[in-house]
């Protein structure tokens, strides 16, 4: 007994924490994707083999379906590296760079973010101040999302571009489109979210609407407000890329997913969802940073 | 406005010359999907300027009605009332009242001290000044020391001191108070009711409490309005004489226990009619 190690084992402390069960799941996650790829892989590779008349052996099949050039489902170290290339081995200014694509695709989803947002503020303060508003306006708000942004967006690509707008505005149109109905819906909660208590001691005070506004309203709709605004950044994305698949595959992420698709190189578009996927993670981390930084400055118990 | 106008108004000027609040045969209907509910009927009342009354009644009995329509946060649907001789509405431009309501509300993202000052930006009163009363206000609540705090770490009580703060920083004249302490223990109620008056003598500020404890009401009062419900009206009104300076020992004499004998009758028999 002397010499063995006390204590829980290396096993129970690994998953004691949040680090073990995060990466037994990410692990899974690899292992299952390795195992997608050699099972969709293998009916091309074995119709190679046969046409070439080549004996083949199992664990040949494996390597051989991880490092084809035009898989069905690339393997992760194929993405991964074909990223690495992309991202860090190509400078950022040659065509070929995702950091270039996701600049272009960022931009614009950046500017449709603020406009989307200052709009859907603005929606929102009318739809609760003004009655007539909430009875005229809504409806439209609502079936506005209805429509669905592929049918939609090349029309607003072309419109805008027969009155000369092209480039960057366009698809942060199609961003703004989409992103100013998460946040004008959060907001007309969140600016009606007050109690009626509170609303009554603004009135004991004599206070003016905008005062009641300033005072309680807003403050109040701020959970509700970033809340919306992280549902927005992600689809403001969603539209730029939308955006970029009609305009002929010119530059963006959605341009690479594009002449991904149009040539069969499915390593490039696996590369450019998940620069995608990371750049909206990262917006969406930092929208909730800034969230957190507000409403610890509004005094919100941490 | 000629002489003899003047002459004319002063003789049309009530008979208690300080009456704050003056109010006849005001009645109040709810129009509801089952019909008019009578909150208020016939309410004739008087409150004179340093008077502290106090309203009791079981629930329904339109007591927080009566206060809100004293605020302008309710309108009458007949009778008369005044406040300082203008109408509600007007009273309540003027900012003539604080109101105190049955929770804190206070604003959580505010701190304490920018709690109190908040009717006070409102009113657009100079920062430095805004400050000087906030500190004024809650050291009247005993509550200095608590002005960076944020609501969340106060108690219950504290948090209903600070609202008390709040409606004391703009210093108005009327005080209305609706179940202000009626969520919290009786320990903790029975201190603030022994600040409520410490307060109330210092100040000389016109108080309306509404409240459904009767040692509370006959403690705390100079004037009792006892009320019954559907409809809502006043049964009884009953002035005490103890001295404005008293203190919870006063609950032990007979004359307390004679008053509140006879607030439990009249409660008992505004109940007996509507059964």
């Amino acid at each position: 007994m002397t010499g063995s190690l006390a204590g829980p084992s290396i096993w129970s402390r690994m998953m004691s924490g949040q680090t073990g069960p995060v990466c037994v799941v990410l692990i899974a996650l690899f292992v299952l994707w390795y195992v997608g790829a050699v099972f969709m892989n293998a009916p091309t590779q074995i119709d190679k083999y046969n046409r070439a008349d080549q004996t083949w052996t199992t664990s040949q099949l494996i390597e051989d379906t991880l490092a084809q050039e035009r898989p069905i489902l690339p393997a992760p170290h194929q993405v991964a590296q074909e990223m690495y290339k992309t991202i860090f081995a190509t400078s950022i200014t040659s065509k070929r760079s995702l950091v270039y694509h996701s600049w272009v695709t960022l931009s614009s989803t950046l500017l449709g973010f603020g406009i989307g947002t200052i709009l859907g503020i603005v929606l929102a303060v009318g739809i609760v101040h003004v009655m007539t508003l909430e009875k005229s306006l809504m409806p439209w708000v609502i079936s506005s999302q209805t429509i669905p942004i592929l049918a939609i967006a090349p029309m607003i690509i072309v419109v805008l571009g027969a009155i000369g707008i092209k480039g960057v505005v366009p698809k942060a149109v199609i961003s703004t489109y989409l992103c100013f109905f998460p946040v004008t819906i959060s907001m007309v909660k969140g600016l009606r979210s007050p109690q009626v208590i509170q609303l009554d001691l603004m009135r004991t005070y004599n206070a003016s609407k905008w005062q009641t506004f300033w005072q309680l309203r807003l403050p109040s709709a701020m959970p509700y407000l970033f809340a919306s605004l992280k549902v927005a950044i992600a689809i403001s994305l969603v539209g730029a890329i939308v955006g970029e698949l009609p305009t002929g595959a010119q530059a963006g992420l959605g341009a690479r997913l594009l002449a991904g698709s149009y040539y069969g190189q499915t390593i490039q578009i696996w590369s450019a969802l998940l620069t995608a996927a990371f750049v909206a993670a990262m917006m969406v981390v930092i929208v909730g940073w800034c969230e957190r930084r507000v409403l610890a400055r509004m005094g919100v118990k941490a | 406005m000629t002489l003899k106008q003047v002459v004319n108004n002063v003789a049309e000027m009530p008979a208690s010359k300080n009456a704050v609040v003056d109010i006849k045969n005001l009645s109040l209907t709810f129009q509801t999907a089952d019909g008019p509910v009578y909150a208020l009927s016939d309410v004739d009342l008087t409150i004179n300027e340093g008077d502290f009354v106090s309203f009791i009644g079981p629930s329904g009995c339109g007591k927080t009605t009566l206060l809100r329509v004293i605020a302008d946060l309710e309108k009458a649907t007949g009778g008369d009332i005044s406040i300082n001789g203008v109408s509600p509405e007007q009273a309540r431009e003027n900012r003539a009242y604080g109101y105190v309501f049955q929770a804190p509300a206070l604003l959580p993202w505010r701190s304490i001290e920018r709690n109190v000052t908040l009717p006070l930006e409102i009113m657009e009163i100079s920062k430095e000044e805004r400050i000087k009363r906030a500190h004024e206000a809650l050291k009247l609540v005993e509550l200095n020391g608590f002005e960076k705090k944020f609501p969340w770490q106060l108690s219950g009580g504290m948090q209903q001191r600070a609202s008390i703060a709040r409606a004391l920083s703009f210093d108005a004249d009327l005080l209305l108070m609706d179940e202000p302490f009626g969520a919290l223990d009786e320990i903790v109620r029975d201190h603030l009711n022994e600040q409520l008056l410490k307060l109330w003598a210092r100040t000389n500020k016109t108080v309306a409490f509404v409240t459904h404890s009767i040692p509370e009401a006959v403690y705390l009062s100079t004037k009792i309005v006892v009320m019954s419900p559907r409809p809502g009206r006043i049964i009884d009104v009953i002035e005490t004489d103890f001295p404005r300076e008293r203190n919870l020992d006063i609950r032990e004499t007979p004359e307390f226990l004679e008053i509140a004998h006879r607030v439990r009758e009249g409660l008992r028999a505004g109940h007996s009619n509507d059964e």
